[in-house]
């Protein structure tokens, strides 16, 4: 079975060490975490870690079993790319002379449609959002002028198909 | 928290005592209905046995001489009653030295909870005295963890640990709890905890599974069961037997299965496995439906999996769903308490015989019996076998006894002979094959099932591995019968470095001391046998006694186990010799 991108959503109690619990499940097997982004979830009190894998199909199922399994977690799934409609973002900094000095900047800014968060004497901040290869692109593009910082947050998605998370709480507190 | 607050809502309101936190453990524990804990006291946990002391009448605790005989005996006592064990320790080495204990017990999914002190909340993440991190130390060996700091926490986590640890698939709970939670106060008010939101302890099978289960059962012409310890956790041996008597399916178990169904029924065909019997093993390449029930397919129970069953068609009756498609990809899965899955697919399965097939594993027996079972339970030769003790055991104690066996060469050896008539007999570490495990997991057998006797199996390097807990033995008066064999090595290592290394017996011989001495030295009533002259004898006097009894029998040094399965062949390839 051959590797792919998968992403793994999990809809979990906000509970403190489960983060701890659920990258042991991956350490244990020598998955590696290509991204991994919690945030609060469209139901209230629920947390959604989103986590990227490559790997094959088998092994995520087995680690979205092994993570279901935990006490705080309510439901996990996977999804592959096609399945999902995910996105990453992105904070340059970047001297600020540079704005006046090399013409070109003004134009990557306009093409890979990045906002302006900030700017000051000294340096202004970009915000980029997009697919991993659009973000990797403006960075090649502004690399050769000088980044002072770069950083990248884990990937965000949300599913094409319904995730019934409201039904399944349900049907957890009947039983 | 959500869940905790939505529960106490619907309680009936009850009156609440100021009390420690201390105390309230106590309480939580008393409510619990938890009356023995095993447990070693410290800096950390000092407050709680304070209470221990105040509250001794109600609650028993053992002091074991070493934190890991704690959490065995925890696991003895949980495994032979189905209750949960309790196991306490202080803070830092306290705390770590648990860690075996528990991750056995999550391996072997036994209800366990573990409490351990913790330093003031004020110096967490300081390098305090005897300060170490047991949640994130424990948090891949356990089913859930937890750290108070808080005093008002203690009887909603205490609560969620008791329910967390004995439902669904059974495992390990550990609750450390900060000294400042200890000795503070809180209204204590105690609901039993009934329901976690986001963990469902047992599926429900899913619609359809059970009429596809039992259409491939019923259609098959040579159908095999393997069942394992989700029978016994599932406390599904009526289930089982009616589900075997009704189909007349050829039914063998893995090591945590034995003795959920008795040994001699007719349709019991012993144990799968590394060390597993001929039939079962060989016929598991030959049956069209298996049908597993409980159990995990472990590898010492598959071998490899490339020529694991591949003709047949598998049906899994399972609690837990990380288990299903695990190791062994399988046809149709029954998801579901055993009890409950077993009883719902009777009604389903026909009323069938399967004597040409049986007939087989009959036919495998009797090869095994004349290759080597026979020599191993009645031997000729000059040295004591390891069979031949179990085989008097079985004979003494009428196959009524519970055996607690440790790991390695006399443990595969008992649990191949020993006879059972009765469910939960059968103790030992399986899926960890923790060295140390027997002799206190037989004290707290022992101390859950007084009514009965106790026999512990272990080898002389497992022996002493925690053989300072013969003190409680001593100290309680815990009337467990302890069968040494020894053969002065670490003898399954010794079986492997002469069949796989050449004969390089690379740290595998034993200079043993004078085990009828040490127990002489805790006024333990003890005896050595050499001569199978004696034998019969000597295991006769043993049961026999009202006391604790040592038994150190001298068997053959180089002595193999067998059949075996070498280490990744297939089941198939198992060998006699």
């Amino acid at each position: 079975m051959g590797k792919q991108w998968y992403t793994i959503s999990v809809y979990s109690e906000n509970h403190v060490g489960l983060l701890n619990r659920i990258s042991g499940i991956f350490l244990k097997r020598h998955i590696n975490i290509e991204s991994l982004n919690v945030s609060k979830s469209e139901i209230e009190g629920v947390s959604k870690f989103t986590i990227v894998v490559f790997t094959t199909e088998d092994w995520t199922r087995k680690i979205v079993g092994q993570i279901e399994k935990q006490i705080e977690v309510i439901k996990a799934y996977y999804h592959t790319d096609d399945e999902t409609i995910y996105q990453e973002s992105a904070l340059f900094k970047i001297a600020s002379h540079l704005l006046f000095d090399e013409r070109q900047i003004q134009n990557i800014i306009k093409e890979s449609n990045a906002q302006i968060v900030t700017v000051n004497r000294e340096f202004f901040a970009l915000a980029k959002t997009g697919r991993r290869h659009e973000i990797d692109e403006m960075h090649d593009a502004l690399l050769p002028y000088g980044i002072m910082q770069f950083v990248r947050s884990g990937r965000i998605a949300v599913t094409k198909a319904t995730m019934p998370i409201t039904e399944i709480l349900q049907e957890f507190q009947e039983n | 928290m959500e869940t905790l607050k939505a529960q106490k809502k619907d309680s009936k309101s009850q009156k609440a005592i100021r009390i420690t936190g201390a105390e309230a453990i106590i309480h939580c524990l008393l409510a619990e209905g938890v009356d023995l804990i095993y447990g070693y006291p410290g800096g950390a946990i000092m407050p709680v046995y304070d209470e221990l002391y105040k509250f001794q009448d109600k609650l028993t605790h053992i002091l074991t001489r070493h934190e890991q005989g704690a959490t065995h005996a925890a696991q003895g006592y949980a495994r032979v009653t189905g209750r949960v064990g309790v196991a306490m320790a202080t803070s830092g080495p306290g705390a770590t030295n648990l860690v075996t204990g528990i991750a056995d017990a999550q391996i072997d999914s036994t209800p366990m909870v573990c409490i351990t002190g913790q330093v003031t909340r004020s110096l967490l993440g300081s390098d305090a005295f005897q300060e170490t991190d047991i949640v994130g130390i424990s948090t891949p060996v356990t089913k859930w963890n937890y750290q108070i700091t808080k005093v008002e926490e203690i009887p909603e986590i205490m609560a969620k640990a008791f329910y967390i640890a004995r439902s669904g698939r059974p495992g390990p709970v550990l609750v450390d709890i900060t000294k400042n939670a200890q000795f503070d106060e809180l209204d204590f008010v105690y609901e039993k905890c009934t329901k976690v939101r986001s963990y469902k302890p047992a599926p429900k099978p899913e619609t359809g599974s059970l009429e596809k289960a039992a259409e491939l059962i019923n259609s098959a012409k040579k159908p095999f069961i393997v069942f394992g310890q989700g029978v016994i956790l599932g406390e599904a041996e009526a289930e089982l037997k009616a589900f075997v008597e009704k189909t007349g399916i050829p039914a063998a178990w893995t090591i945590l299965g034995l003795s959920a169904m008795d040994t001699d029924h007719p349709l019991n065909v012993g144990m799968v496995g590394m060390h597993g019997n001929y039939g079962p093993n060989m016929l598991t390449n030959e049956c069209d439906v298996l049908i597993a029930i409980g159990m995990r397919f472990d590898d010492r129970v598959t071998g490899d999996l490339n020529t694991y069953a591949k003709q047949a068609k598998i049906v899994h009756f399972e609690i837990d769903p990380a288990e299903v498609n695990k190791n062994v990809k399988v046809d149709v899965a029954v998801l579901g308490n055993s009890k409950e899955t077993l009883s719902e697919i009777l009604p389903l399965v026909h009323e069938n015989e399967h004597k040409d097939w049986k007939a087989e594993f009959d036919k495998m027996y009797q090869i095994e019996y004349d290759t080597l079972i026979n020599k191993d339970i009645h031997p000729t030769k000059e040295g004591l076998t390891m069979g031949e003790v179990i085989e008097q055991i079985n004979m003494a104690s009428g196959h009524k006894a519970v055996m607690v066996s440790d790991v390695g060469q006399h443990q595969m050896i008992a649990c191949r002979y020993a006879k059972f008539k009765q469910s939960k007999s059968n103790i030992t570490s399986g899926g960890l094959g923790t060295m140390g495990f027997g002799l206190p997991a037989a004290i707290g057998a022992k101390m859950g099932a007084m009514d009965r006797e106790v026999v512990a199996i272990i080898g002389d390097g497992g022996y002493q591995m925690t053989i300072q807990e013969l003190g409680v033995i001593f100290q309680h008066n815990v009337p467990v019968k302890i069968v040494v064999l020894n053969n002065d090595h670490l003898g399954m290592v010794r079986q492997w470095q002469e069949l796989f290394f050449d004969r390089r017996y690379a740290s595998t011989v034993m200079t043993n001391p004078d085990f009828v001495k040490i127990a002489e030295g805790y006024h333990i009533k003890s005896r050595r046998v050499s001569e199978r002259a004696d034998l019969q004898e000597a295991v006769q006097e043993m049961m026999a006694s009202k006391d604790p009894y040592f038994l150190e029998v001298k068997v053959e040094k180089e002595d193999n186990v067998f059949p075996m399965i070498p280490s990744g062949a297939s089941v198939s390839d198992i060998r006699l010799k």
